[in-house]
């Protein structure tokens, strides 16, 4: 009876091995690589079943990037006038909430923000539609007609300081070079001819050079022109403005003659930094308009067909090895093991199905934006972003899963 | 040192199913394995064995009665100390249930896996060795896809073995392999356990295997109509 109880006979003396065996239980950490080791073993023996997963949660990174992707570029472009449009701080109508149907603010508020030190100059600036006829084809087209004053230098658009003589001129204009290509190839004649005539309303105007704003909601394509010129096509109340840029003295503090303006001129008007204009506008569409919520709607819905497809996955990976899970769980494997096993084939699935479909993003965003001329790109926070929403996502279709593993029964192994 | 017996049942009673449809299949059942032991449990079809052996496994919980199996109290244990036990006791079951995307040292080396104290390549090494005792040095790599019924219940042997248990528990392991293969199993099990002092309770309706046995018990009607005393 003795011999029998002196124990590891076996391999440590027969083999040689010195390795005593104990029963401490492997650390929470080394347990948990363990059972993603496990995950993956798994999930790579069959390929077959790997590829559809990998395929579905790349179909869902792609659809949700695809919907963020067009959300962003529309709300980007919605402001893309505002954004091109650069001054220190604007005046605007409080009731404002588009630029495209501006509020008009008495033209006064531009002399009566003079009275600030630091405020250098006051332009206001005058928004109209007006169409466009098409130099090739001679179809109209309506443009977004921007007039303010350019000598003062108080707004800037990209093209623009090399034009602001030839703008003082009458009857001229310069034309928004990334504007639909439906007004024609009005930049491509000026570049190879140079100035010409364009038709804007009933009136012809002398196209002098190009600036950059890009086409908004509200318009297709814009066209910069001098108050005085702005005035001689448009009737309008002398009085009244549409928005009002200010340029600082150098080095002023914008915050501290907002804040001065703010107390100085009366409740018609609001004082803006550049950054609160275009965050303004943006406002308007993605909360003003179903839009954001189309494309919400659109992303939950690839998270849900990304969802069920990893939760079948997994069920149907437990399901098909019930003995097995079960044979772990008589050899002393926990169900808590055994779910951590399933999360870990969940993680895996958002991490190797979100890399693809990041590539393939990018690659849609590069062709989808030369093909439409909305400005799609991947800021990494969107992403990041789209990643804890994959993650969550096959997070939730593994906790799902995990329940087929109570049917796991080591009682019933025998 | 003053070891106690591996498996102490008294008065172990229990019953399936909930009111008109309540059976009870073990009744009274009394059964002591020594250290080292190999006990071979007999009896018709329906006379409890299995349901015996899960519970003693700590695979099902108790109802009635007293059991200490490897010094573990059965009666009040929690989940977490009847999942704790049974990685100390080495599972052999009627079909290997081995894991089909995992070779044979790594199957094996799962047994391993839920105890601290070795890393990877010990515990492949102890794999790899376990398999050569049960004459698969050849087929370590293998999934057991490519193998033989035979082999693969060697591979669930050495499987239930490498973690040195304090207790072997198997259920009927030949019922599906043929003669020549079926000897081969339950004598390595029988010389592995012998080098290891590990006591075996072994089901079986197999009675060309009964010569492995120090002792055979046997059940009817969920009693133990027979029990020798051990000849120590
Ligand atoms: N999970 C269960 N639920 C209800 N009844 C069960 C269950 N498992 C077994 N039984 C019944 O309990 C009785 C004992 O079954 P058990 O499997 O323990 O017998 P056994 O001796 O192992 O038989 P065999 O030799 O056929 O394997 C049988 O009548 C069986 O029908
Ligand atoms: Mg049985």
């Amino acid at each position: 009876m003795n011999q029998l109880l002196r124990k590891p006979a076996l391999l440590a003396a027969d083999q040689g091995l010195a390795i005593p065996p104990t029963r401490r239980g492997a650390g929470p950490l080394a347990a948990l690589g363990l059972a993603i080791r496990l995950a993956w073993r798994q999930l790579k023996a069959d390929r077959a079943r790997l590829a559809t997963a990998i395929a579905g949660v790349m179909f869902a990174c792609v659809l949700v990037f695809m919907q963020l992707g067009f959300k962003g570029a529309l709300f980007d472009s919605a402001t893309n006038m505002l954004a091109a449009m650069r001054a220190d701080l604007f005046l605007m109508h409080p009731m404002t909430q588009a630029s495209f149907r501006p509020e008009r603010l008495p033209r006064i508020r531009a002399w009566q923000a003079l009275a600030d030190p630091d405020v250098a100059h006051a332009v206001p600036i005058y928004l109209e539609q007006a169409t466009l006829r098409n130099p090739a084809t001679g179809t109209r087209r309506s443009a977004q007609v921007i007039g303010f004053d350019a000598s003062a230098g108080a707004v800037a658009f990209t093209g623009l300081p090399p034009l602001i003589e030839a703008l003082q001129r009458p009857d001229t204009l310069a034309f928004d070079a990334r504007s639909r290509p439906e007004f024609g190839p009005v930049g491509r004649l000026f570049r190879d001819h140079g100035p010409y005539h364009l038709q804007l309303g009933r009136r012809d105007f002398e196209l002098v050079g190009l600036v950059e704003i890009g086409p908004s909601f509200g318009a297709d394509g814009n066209v910069v022109m001098s108050e005085t010129n702005f005035r001689r096509v448009f009737a309008r109340p002398p009085g009244m403005a549409d928005l009002v840029a200010l340029r600082l003295t150098p080095g002023a503090d914008a915050t501290a003659v907002q804040a001065r303006l703010r107390a100085l001129l009366p409740a018609d008007v609001v004082v803006l930094t550049h950054a609160e204009l275009v965050r303004g506008e943006r406002a308007y569409w993605e909360n003003g308009t179903p839009i954001g919520f189309i494309f919400l709607f659109g992303s939950i819905m690839g998270l849900v067909v990304g969802m069920v497809i990893v939760y079948q996955i997994l069920f149907a990976d437990i399901a098909g090895h019930l003995s097995e899970y079960a044979t772990l769980k008589a050899m002393g494997y926990s169900n808590a093991y055994l779910s951590r096993v399933v999360l870990g084939a969940a993680v895996i699935l958002a991490v190797i199905g979100f890399i693809p479909g990041l590539g393939l993003a990018v690659f849609l965003y590069d062709f989808v934006a030369k093909a439409t001329f909305l400005p799609l790109h991947m800021p990494p926070d969107r992403a990041l972003s789209v990643f804890l929403m994959i993650f969550a996502m096959c997070f939730t279709a593994g906790l799902l899963a995990m329940r087929k593993l109570r049917d796991a029964n080591p009682a019933d192994m025998f | 040192m003053a070891q106690t017996c591996p498996v102490e049942l008294h008065n172990v009673t229990f019953a399936y199913g909930e009111g008109e449809l309540r059976r009870t299949v073990l009744r009274d059942v009394a059964l002591r394995i020594e250290a080292g032991e190999i006990v071979l449990l007999t009896g018709p079809s329906g006379s409890g064995k299995t349901t015996l052996l899960t519970l003693i496994g700590a695979l099902r919980a108790m109802q009635q009665g007293e059991a200490r199996i490897l010094g573990q109290e059965l009666a009040a244990a929690r989940e977490a100390e009847r999942v704790a036990l049974r990685s100390r006791i080495g599972f052999i079951f009627q079909s290997h249930n081995l894991l089909g995307f995992l070779t044979a040292r790594q199957n094996v080396a799962m047994a391993l896996e839920l105890q601290g104290g070795l890393n990877e390549a010990e515990r492949l090494a102890r794999a790899a060795e376990m398999l050569s005792a049960v004459g698969l040095a050849d087929h370590i790599d293998k999934l057991p896809a490519k193998l033989s019924g035979g082999q693969r219940q060697r591979v669930a042997v050495a499987r239930a073995l490498v973690a040195e248990p304090g207790l072997i528990l198997a259920d009927e392991p030949t019922a599906a392999l043929d003669r020549a293969s079926g000897q081969e199993v339950v004598h390595l099990l029988r010389d592995l356990a012998r080098r290891q002092g590990t006591p075996i309770l072994l089901v079986t309706h197999d009675p060309r295997i009964l010569d492995i046995a120090d002792r055979i018990v046997a059940m009817e009607d969920g009693r133990i109509t027979q029990t020798p005393s051990p000849s120590a």
